[in-house]
């Protein structure tokens, strides 16, 4: 039975005498500092994959319900109130793919000429600046970008070319870094082979490095696509329509979106208590959509981490 | 053509593309300036940026947007209070402690949780952070500056701990081992040896994550509550700059001056961040730790 100290005028003495005595005997007093230390990393650790688990699960148990094939194939009806939500999901596929069809050449592009060409220099400073600065564009200033350039200047209106190319510069920063690190990871010994060969240099980027940096460069863009198709604020003004009661016939068309329709259910819609469901099957469908795609790119990556030939 | 001028030109063209992440920043300035610097026909400078009242639909319309700009200061101080330790903390985890297999578990949540999308963490904040919040405290709202900054600093977190992470791994191994070699524990090799050299990248590492939960978006619009008045509490709604473009946006009559006082405040957020980017910037390539021989 160890002895106790009550927190009270003389006990506080012996306490603190009891801490002096710990401090003095210092590989102990180290040790309990590293068992605190390692106690707070590891809750901190904890409190983020809970809360991710929380979220998810959270939205799965409230979600899960409504979800049934006419959910995802139907037309919302009774102004949104029931129905499904098939012409927002078709609106986000179009607008992801549109987005990575813009995003992937340019991003692969600029890479190769950072990675394969550039010299260390001013201007590949102030291109790798660039897309820093690129990358931390808020996403509600995108938004105001496409509405100024594409929207008002160019004359697309609010349709699915104007948010494509604004979602498509959105993800450039993420596949630029993706496609540079996978350009990276191809040995050098490959191109100098090559070239040894006799071969020129852009035929080396295109016979040798680039198939060799493709998977690399997939992942990274699958990453891009999952960004793409959970951005709301960028498409706001520039694409997404409130309700449409037919699918878009042409590129100039606005659509519906899965993010913005979510966050209309949520704040503007009728009965927005009696949606909820509705609204937590929305938000599932795309949460799933999402990390789907953010899944298949990781399990991608670790399998060829581990199947690697070099 | 021959082979020689042939590279060339290839050489060039990619030169080209590789610009375009340049030229979109530049045509970024040129829609926000195009749309949003008329307003300064009709309102002083000064009073837009100092100005307490944001009334853009009254008659006359009053545009000062210092509220607004408070607001985004606040919940995005409050939000890296929150971000920072548990971002940083997780990063060390992930780089010194943890067994392999926690390692990825934990590597792939933070990954999941930079890909779920700010308008379903938004959804989430107000439908069941922001009940639960108004109940507890018995508050007359739960959206407010403390629900908005934990949502916040829930969209800060992978950013600071993913950069972080890096800036650990950086750390050469000799330090460490050299650490180990004088009789410390890991502990006091963490805190005194591998930290301090990892210092300006985790400092890149904050300055990214602050600079990212001020242009959030979805989250402010949806929980921070909109109102545009100072503070007085942090129980206290708020009406971040994001949310204000966003949620007037589809209301403002085009080319209006409420319309351009939009874009204004746009080009106002978009200078913040770019001074925020700049900064990680310059620090992460000023403090490079370069070779083993510099700390």
């Amino acid at each position: 039975m160890p002895p106790r100290y009550p927190l009270k005028a003389k006990g506080y003495k012996e306490l603190t005498n009891v801490i002096n005595k710990i401090k003095d005997n210092s590989m102990q007093w180290r040790y309990f500092k590293q068992k605190i230390f390692f106690g707070a990393v590891r809750i901190s650790a904890l409190i983020i994959v809970l809360t991710l688990g929380g979220i998810v699960f959270h939205i799965i148990f409230n979600g899960i319900g409504v979800i049934s094939w006419d959910f995802i194939t139907k037309y919302p009806t009774d102004s949104m109130t029931k129905g499904g939500i098939m012409p927002a999901i078709i609106g986000t596929l179009y607008l992801t793919v549109g987005a990575i069809s813009v995003g992937l050449p340019l991003g692969i592009v600029s890479a190769i000429y950072l990675t394969e060409y550039a010299r260390q220099g001013k201007i590949v400073r102030i291109i790798k600046v660039g897309i820093n600065c690129l990358a931390g564009v808020p996403s509600v200033v995108f938004g105001l970008f496409g509405l100024g350039l594409f929207v008002v200047f160019l004359k697309f209106g609010s349709s699915i070319l104007a948010g494509s190319l604004t979602l498509g510069f959105l993800i450039l920063p993420t596949i630029i870094g993706a496609a540079e690190e996978a350009l990276k990871s191809v040995p050098q010994t490959f191109r100098e082979a090559s070239l040894a060969l006799g071969v020129s240099k852009w035929q080396t980027i295109f016979r040798i490095v680039l198939p060799n940096a493709l998977p690399g460069i997939m992942t990274g863009s699958i990453l891009g696509i999952g960004r793409a198709a959970g951005e709301t604020a960028p498409i706001m003004f520039t694409a997404a329509a409130y309700f449409t009661s037919k699918l878009p016939g042409s590129i100039f068309d606005e659509v519906m979106a899965l993010p913005y329709h979510i966050y209309v259910l949520a704040t503007a819609g009728t009965n927005i208590e009696q949606t909820r469901p509705i609204q937590f099957g929305t938000a599932l469908v795309l949460v799933a959509l999402v990390l789907g795609i953010d899944l298949i790119a990781i399990v991608i990556r670790s399998y060829m981490r581990k199947q690697k030939r070099w | 053509m021959n082979r020689r001028q042939k590279e060339k030109l290839i050489k060039a063209i990619f030169f080209v593309f590789a610009l375009i992440s340049v030229v979109i920043l530049g045509l970024i300035v040129f829609s926000l300036f195009r749309e949003g610097l008329p307003l300064f026909k009709k309102v002083n400078i000064y009073d837009f940026i100092f100005g307490l009242e944001w009334y853009p639909t009254a008659d006359p319309p009053l545009f000062g947007i210092f509220t607004l700009i408070v607001a985004s200061i606040i919940v995005t101080i409050f939000a890296t209070l929150i971000a920072v330790p548990l971002g940083v903390l997780s990063a060390v985890y992930i780089s010194e402690i943890a067994p392999q297999v926690i390692k990825e578990i934990l590597k792939s949540s933070i990954e999941l949780l930079a890909g779920l999308p700010s308008v379903v963490l938004g959804f989430f904040g107000m439908v069941v952070v922001a009940p639960w919040m108004q109940e507890t405290f018995d508050l007359p709202t739960g959206l407010n500056i403390v629900n908005a900054s934990v949502i916040l600093a829930i969209m800060a977190i992978p950013t600071i701990s993913s950069i972080a992470e890096d800036a650990l791994y950086a750390v050469s191994r000799e330090f460490k081992e050299a650490s180990y070699a004088l009789g410390a524990t890991k502990f006091e090799t963490i805190t005194r040896v591998i930290l301090p050299s990892a210092l300006s990248g985790i400092l890149t590492a904050v300055i990214l994550g602050m600079s990212r939960a001020i242009g959030e978006t979805m989250v402010v619009l949806m929980v921070a509550g909109g109102a545009a008045a100072l503070p007085e509490s942090i129980f206290d709604s708020v009406r971040p700059m994001p949310a204000s473009i966003a949620a007037e946006m589809g209301e403002a009559p085009y080319r209006s001056a409420h319309y351009q006082a939009l874009f204004a405040t746009g080009i106002v957020l978009f200078f913040m961040t770019m001074a925020f980017n700049l900064i990680a910037d310059y620090i992460s390539n000023k403090f490079r730790q370069v070779g083993s021989g510099t700390l």
